[in-house]
């Protein structure tokens, strides 16, 4: 896979070596690699087939440093890429040939707990589920779930508004994170929000959060916690077609339902995480629903009732009912190992991440298997059915370079589809480099200026993680030009009073 | 007196901001002018009142979503989604009372300016949670659309959230697509009398902290109740509960129980929940008068705190948001609105931030109606207006501090 990125500066990379010693002041000991070996590690993140070996890559530890390490590489325009956990799959944290390599791993405490005012300050190399086992001990929580959150960090989490399978329900990392402190290209620190709610002033929080590492470096992360459901129980719902499975979803959300988590599954995701897991999911279904209801234990067995009735109605042709905590989880452990589990069947698999209206779900899914004769290439499908958000996973062999050029058209296919339907790109991954060149299928040049200006505002020589989401990088200057239209008052036409 | 420009429709609303940058005329942007009292006064020698550009363009409840105009009265959209059982889950609060306005004015575009939230806030977000996608013109006179229809959308900055509460002075807001939810079912309030701040504000913090999901934690002082509609005398701490009916009686049993040890409790109905949530909501206890009147924003527990900082100063008060909103209603003749002094308590209980709701113009001129911000902040701020409104011809000083 190919994607043309900012081509390194001549000037920057010649200096090299000062640069290295420069940083490796600020920030001693092993916290500067510029060894090939030692940056190997570095060269990808989650989506591995981009690559790209950093000038040097520096591992801060204080806000201090980070502060520095900054400012000199503004002061030396220096391209910089910040790095999490590099768990993105959409190329969020691909390293430049002339960048410094920002790795927040070090900072990974868990500052305080708060538990009167339901809050956690923490640290951004923190990892997701890191959160949720320092406050467990209270019964307590950090909704967002990514599938990663053994692995990535909240860092990351809110360069990428990361979702999961609760945020139905309980939201996605923007309404979940309180507060941030970040340090911007230039080395001054900002501080949003805390424990306390909606600040006045423009909201930063909620235009850093999705940001995708292009506007701040975040150093400190407060998050909402929330007391854990009193109970969880799920349904396990085989469905002979794929309509009556995206109708029972529809018809559950219709009845006032809003369940924890609900998911789906085809037939060939069903098979492998079967084969892999051997969860006791049905073979002869051609789409399998998963819906947790989580609450009060009374309210919980009442929707159960609800939903096994709504399924019913729906054709369902398999139905249970999770009896217990372990069956609850083995119902869930194939949906959860969904991605691995396709990982066995194929030498390689692509994976998608558009978001569509969830009624448009038959229409697409049918598109997509007159697709797969198109390109002759198999498709796996799960998806966040609750909130449309779908994970096409497209099976390939990565040796084979024109199944390669194929899986990747076949992608571009099925996001420009999910635009098409009144849906988007990226639900949860993000656009980093890999939907870069798609932007315009959704925006148009008005649009992206507007995105573009936000970037200006923070980061105007534009040294932070260039190349990312925009598929032009325009310079500040000229995005900031008035092009005047003299106009012609008084509006006849408007009325006045 | 400005001259008003009504437009009813996109092209016109573009026609107007492209000759206001081009000739670099102020625009006051309106819709009801329900909020017209809050923040800078702005001087302007136009008026663009959107109340024409009114409408709903599309409601898919199955879908949980809508699309409408920005001039749409938030009281007709209110109405739609009732009828299908269906609500906006951040409770827009409605200013109109504070100012002794009719109840029931207001706009769906008014509703993203002001970043409007109600009790429900602590549990479900306020609109900035809420909006999934809008169509704008910038201040350079350039039509724009951010966000979509859908919930799960990480495509691009999310700059839908970037306009939620920034009173018009980045682009004038032509449509908005909002996520909507089921109505609750049921609604029930459990409350505690006799509770002093500190004992209310650790019994909202037990109740947040539980498991039974209360959507609404308000503390009223003594004396005070009557103004929601409560015939009581004591200080009340109210805890709301909603969902399915078993549900809700189910949890209002156990929060009966959890706060029985604390102090008297009580259980209110359906019609009374109701009406008391809508006074919290609204502010009634401070609705038609004229004092000047703060909103302050702090972590939930540092409420009480807070207040007992201010025990000197002539003031009325009461909680929301579990002790985090605290509504002040300052004495008239109170120098500067007593804003030095309530800032600086923030800052000693833990920080948070302070906006002046109502008060005079001379007042909103003389002080800062919003929380100053840090030397970085304030020039980030500025920095972002003048990327998307260069000539600073809307809504000019609105959010100046």
């Amino acid at each position: 896979m190919s994607v043309a990125m900012p081509g390194p500066k001549a000037e920057i990379l010649a200096r090299r070596g000062e640069i290295a010693k420069a940083l490796s002041r600020i920030v001693p000991g092993e916290g500067v690699i510029t060894d090939p070996d030692g940056m190997r590690p570095f060269e990808t993140d989650g989506l591995t087939a981009y690559r790209q070996m950093p000038m040097i890559v520096v591992l801060p530890e204080t806000v201090e440093q980070v502060q520095r390490v900054l400012r000199y590489c503004y002061d030396n325009e220096i391209r910089v890429v910040p790095r999490g956990s590099g768990t993105s799959l959409s190329g969020g944290a691909l390293p430049l040939a002339d960048g410094v390599l920002l790795v927040m791993s070090r900072f990974n405490k868990v500052l305080e707990v708060d538990f009167e005012n339901r809050a956690a300050v923490v640290q951004p190399g923190v990892t997701n589920l890191a959160i949720t086992r320092a406050v467990e001990h209270r019964g307590f929580y950090y909704a967002p779930d990514p599938s990663s959150q053994i692995a990535c960090s909240i860092g990351g989490n809110v360069a990428e508004n990361s979702g999961g399978v609760h945020c139905l329900k309980y939201g996605l990392t923007t309404n979940n994170v309180l507060g941030l402190e970040m340090v911007l290209i230039t080395g001054e620190i900002i501080r949003l929000g805390g424990k306390h709610l909606d600040s006045e002033g423009y909201d930063f929080l909620g235009l850093m959060t999705g940001s995708e590492g292009l506007l701040g470096v975040v150093t400190e992360v407060t998050v909402r916690i929330l007391r854990s459901p009193e109970t969880a129980r799920a349904l396990l719902l085989g469905f002979p077609t794929n309509e009556d499975a995206g109708r029972c979803v529809g018809d559950i959300i219709g009845a006032g339902i809003i369940p924890g988590g609900m998911e789906m599954m085809d037939s060939l995701a069903i098979q492998a995480a079967e084969d892999f897991v051997h969860a006791g999911y049905p073979l002869d279904v051609e789409a399998l629903l998963i819906v947790e209801l989580d609450g009060p234990g009374e309210e919980v067995h009442e929707l159960i009732e609800r939903v096994e009735a709504i399924a019913r109605d729906n054709n369902a042709a398999n139905i249970r009912v999770s009896q217990s905590e372990e069956e609850r989880a083995n119902f869930w452990a194939g949906r959860k190992a969904a991605f691995p589990a396709v990982g066995r069947i194929s030498p390689d698999y692509y994976c998608m991440d558009g978001t569509i209206p969830r009624k448009a779900l038959p229409k697409v899914l049918h598109r997509m298997k007159e697709m797969e004769t198109e390109f002759d290439l198999r498709v796996a499908n799960v998806f966040h059915a609750g909130d449309g958000n779908l994970h096409p996973l497209i099976l390939y062999d990565a040796n084979d370079s024109d199944q390669l050029e194929r899986a990747e058209a076949f992608g571009s296919a099925i996001l420009k589809l999910c635009v098409e339907v009144g849906g988007v790109l990226t639900g949860e991954h993000g656009v980093g480099v890999e939907k870069r060149d798609l932007m315009g299928e959704m925006f148009n040049e008005a649009d992206l200026a507007q995105q573009e200006r936000v970037k200006c505002a923070f980061d105007a020589r534009q040294l932070l993680n260039p190349g990312k989401v925009f598929p032009e990088l325009h310079q500040c200057a000229e995005l900031s030009r008035m092009h005047v239209h003299k106009g012609q008052l008084p509006f006849p036409d408007i009325p006045r009073f | 007196m400005a001259e008003t420009l009504r437009p009813d429709n996109d092209q016109s609303v573009l026609d107007v901001v492209r000759w206001a940058a081009a000739e670099q005329v102020p625009l006051e942007i309106l819709g009801h002018g329900s909020k017209r009292g809050i923040g800078r006064p702005v001087q302007a020698e136009y008026t663009l009142n959107l109340a024409a550009l009114s409408g709903v363009t599309l409601y898919e409840p199955d879908e949980l979503v809508f699309s409408a105009k920005a001039g749409t009265p938030l009281a007709e959209i209110e109405k739609l989604l009732a009828d299908a059982n269906q609500e906006l889950a951040f409770e827009p609060m409605d200013y109109g009372p504070i100012f002794g306005l009719e109840p029931g004015t207001g706009t769906l575009g008014g509703v993203l300016a002001a970043n409007l939230a109600g009790p429900r806030r602590i549990k479900a977000g306020a609109a900035r949670d809420h909006i999934l996608g809008l169509s704008a013109v910038s201040g350079r006179g350039e039509a724009f659309k951010a966000g979509g229809r859908v919930v799960k959308n990480v495509t691009g900055y999310d700059l839908s959230k970037g306009l939620a509460g920034s009173w018009g002075t980045l682009a004038v807001v032509t449509d908005l697509t909002f996520k909507v939810l089921p109505r609750p079912e049921r609604i029930a309030t459990v409350l505690v009398l006799g509770l002093s701040d500190d004992m209310a504000c650790a019994a909202m913090a037990e109740a947040m902290g539980s498991s039974h999901e209360v959507s609404g934690a308000a503390h009223l002082p003594k004396g005070m109740a009557r103004s929601c509609g409560l015939s009581v005398e004591s200080s009340v701490t109210a805890l709301r509960l909603e969902g399915f009916p078993s549900s809700v009686s189910y949890r209002s049993e156990a929060l009966n129980g959890m706060m029985r040890d604390r102090g008297a409790v009580e259980t209110l109905d359906v019609p009374q929940s109701e009406n008391f949530w809508r006074a919290i909501r609204d502010c009634l206890p401070f609705g038609g008068r004229s004092g000047p009147l703060w909103r302050v924003s702090v972590a939930p527990r540092a409420g009480a705190a807070l207040m007992a900082r201010l025990v000197n100063e002539p003031l009325s008060y009461f909680f929301d948001w579990a002790g985090g909103r605290v509504w002040i209603e300052v004495a008239s003749g109170a120098e500067d609105a007593a804003e030095g002094t309530i800032r600086r308590a923030i800052r000693a209980v833990g920080g948070g931030h302070a906006t002046l709701i109502r008060g005079s113009a001379a007042l909103r001129t003389g002080i800062s109606p919003f929380e100053p911000q840090p030397a970085p902040l304030a020039a980030l701020s500025r920095r972002l207006k003048e990327n998307f409104d260069p000539q600073g011809i809307l809504n000019p000083g609105r959010m100046g501090s």
